[in-house]
């Protein structure tokens, strides 16, 4: 019950940390579970946990994340505000902990207009960076929202997530300047593919001396054809996908090779970028990649597993 | 002001459907400005359903008061009402409910759909611009309400979900308002605002507090 984050031991020691996400199945089948933990066994420091990520029902994020402990894997629990209030985030909060969870992201979430209950009633209590600063409290003040105190205080590394590439893009680092001050003490990004642009937001970063309060992970999601990448492009709010990109998978004889070839090389950038402490691999339905790209990125062993 | 809208004939004629004479009401408020119950869309929804059930023998009559909202606005009407087996108002939810409290004898039905607070942007195209949630934070936000105006109302800035001004959740028909502010406060130079984390916020003064009520010590009679 007392040991720490095996990821902020890797991050507070100075390593490049690598991280996964592994989304829960559509159902109570813990084989799908099973699965994809073999995959990433091993393989990273800590797997990230969605919560019902766009907004489509899914197993909790919390009981996955504990059967992945029970697998000998460290999850970091993503947990967002769209679907509990701040009675049933902080009580999830303590319950995780009590688990054995021991990293959260912090999220404001999808909202329901991508999911499969669009007609749902959404909860937006509080948002992400009030959520962030709740954890902190919770552990470092022992003392819930209300004031009252916390007996036995969740121990929680807590981190959060930053878009470099969505809008206004002059204010992206004030926000996570406000997202460091509340306590967040490692950052995942948007999946990074147009390089030029990240260069620039962690230059912004830098400047305001972020990269020295907090670990920034870059987000990384491999691409399986032009098509997806094109689909991410248009489709998806704040990612960028440079058309350079796009010609090289269709140009390539196997596209989903490219994209792995494309993710090995975009983290081997990443680990030249002052101030990015580890990537975070979100292979999305394509967790059997991962090993090979941890592999072939040179990532391997990962000494704290 | 309040906005609405009509809901569907077929839904209306469900409603008076086993009744003989409805009264429909107006409103000149609110619903009046918006085209959606005023005194004229009363009389097109009455002959409307004159057309609709014009083998059945019913009678629609119909007036329209000043406002549905407030009961003295209301006492011209008792005549009318006594004598109809049931009314369909053309108010918002305020001004049926009105309507109910005033008439409680006779079957008081809704016409309308009341959709939110808002101003018109154009002829023909409204938007919500309150929430009513009791507790106004205007002058931190450059005039521009996140509560009504950001779809997930977050109070710390825009998601990742903003591009190019436009608000993932509906990029056509959606602003960000979180860009709005920012810009807003940019111009105004005043973007350290946006640097402050906005603590979270007491809703028990908007409509997640239970019954809201307001007392006037001042002009209680």
């Amino acid at each position: 019950m007392t040991e720490a984050s095996q990821l902020q031991t890797v991050l507070d020691g100075g390593g490049f940390a690598v991280t996964a996400e592994l989304g829960p199945p559509k159902g109570a089948d813990l084989e799908v579970v099973r699965r994809k933990a073999e995959y990433l066994k091993g393989m990273v420091d800590a797997v990230n946990v969605t919560d019902n990520q766009t907004a489509v029902v899914r197993m909790s994020s919390i009981a996955t994340c504990a059967i992945l402990r029970e697998l000998g894997i460290e999850p970091v629990m993503q947990m967002v505000c769209r679907d509990r209030n701040r009675i049933a985030l902080q009580s999830d909060i303590l319950g995780a902990y009590a688990l054995g969870i021991r990293n959260i992201l912090c999220l404001s979430g999808d909202h329901q207009r991508f999911g499969n209950h669009p007609e749902a009633k959404n909860v937006f209590d509080i948002d992400s960076i009030q959520l962030i600063h709740t954890v902190r409290t919770m552990r470092d003040d022992r003392k819930f929202i209300c004031g009252d105190d916390v007996e036995g205080a969740p121990r929680m590394f807590i981190g959060a997530a930053a878009n470099p590439f969505s809008d206004p893009f002059e204010y992206r680092v004030r926000r996570l300047a406000k997202k460091v001050a509340a306590g967040a003490q490692f950052i995942q990004t948007q999946c990074v593919y147009d390089l030029k642009k990240f260069r620039k937001w962690m230059e912004m970063v830098r400047d305001l001396g972020l990269h020295e309060r907090t670990h920034i992970l870059a987000g990384i999601t491999p691409l399986k054809s032009d098509g997806m990448a094109r689909y991410m492009r248009d489709h998806v709010a704040g990612v960028d996908v440079p058309d350079e990109l796009i010609q090289r998978l269709r140009a390539a004889g196997k596209a989903a090779e490219e994209g792995i070839n494309i993710a090995i090389e975009t983290i081997q950038e990443m680990k030249d970028v002052e101030g990015v402490h580890g990537a975070h691999l979100m292979a999305i339905e394509w967790e059997k990649k991962v090993p090979e790209i941890v592999e072939r990125a040179g990532l391997l062993p990962r000494e704290a597993q | 002001m309040i906005v609405a809208e009509r809901k569907p004939i077929a839904d209306i004629k469900q409603m008076v459907e086993s009744h003989e004479r409805v009264l429909v009401v107006g409103c000149g408020a609110c619903v009046t400005v918006c085209m959606a119950g005023g005194e004229k869309e009363a009389e097109i929804l009455a002959t409307v359903l004159d057309l609709a059930f014009k083998d059945g023998g019913k009678q629609f009559l119909r007036d329209c008061v000043e406002r549905q909202c407030e009961p003295e606005f209301l006492e011209p009407l008792a005549d009318k009402v006594d004598a109809s087996d049931a009314v369909l108002s053309m108010a918002c939810g305020v001004g049926v409910q009105t309507m109910v409290a005033q008439f409680p004898h006779v079957p008081i039905y809704p016409a309308l759909n009341t959709l939110f607070m808002g101003r018109p942007l154009e002829q023909g195209l409204w938007s919500e611009t309150c929430a009513g949630c009791g507790n106004c934070i205007l002058h931190m936000t450059g005039g521009i309400c996140p509560i009504a105006r950001c779809s997930k109302s977050l109070l710390n800035g825009p998601c990742g979900g903003s591009v190019d001004g436009r608000c993932e959740v509906d990029p056509e028909n959606i602003e960000c308002a979180w860009q709005l502010i920012h810009d807003r406060l940019s111009e105004a130079g005043k973007l350290h605002l946006l640097d402050e984390i906005m603590p979270l916020r007491d809703w028990s003064s908007s409509a997640h507090g239970g019954l809201r009520r307001l007392v006037r010590e001042d002009v209680v009679l």
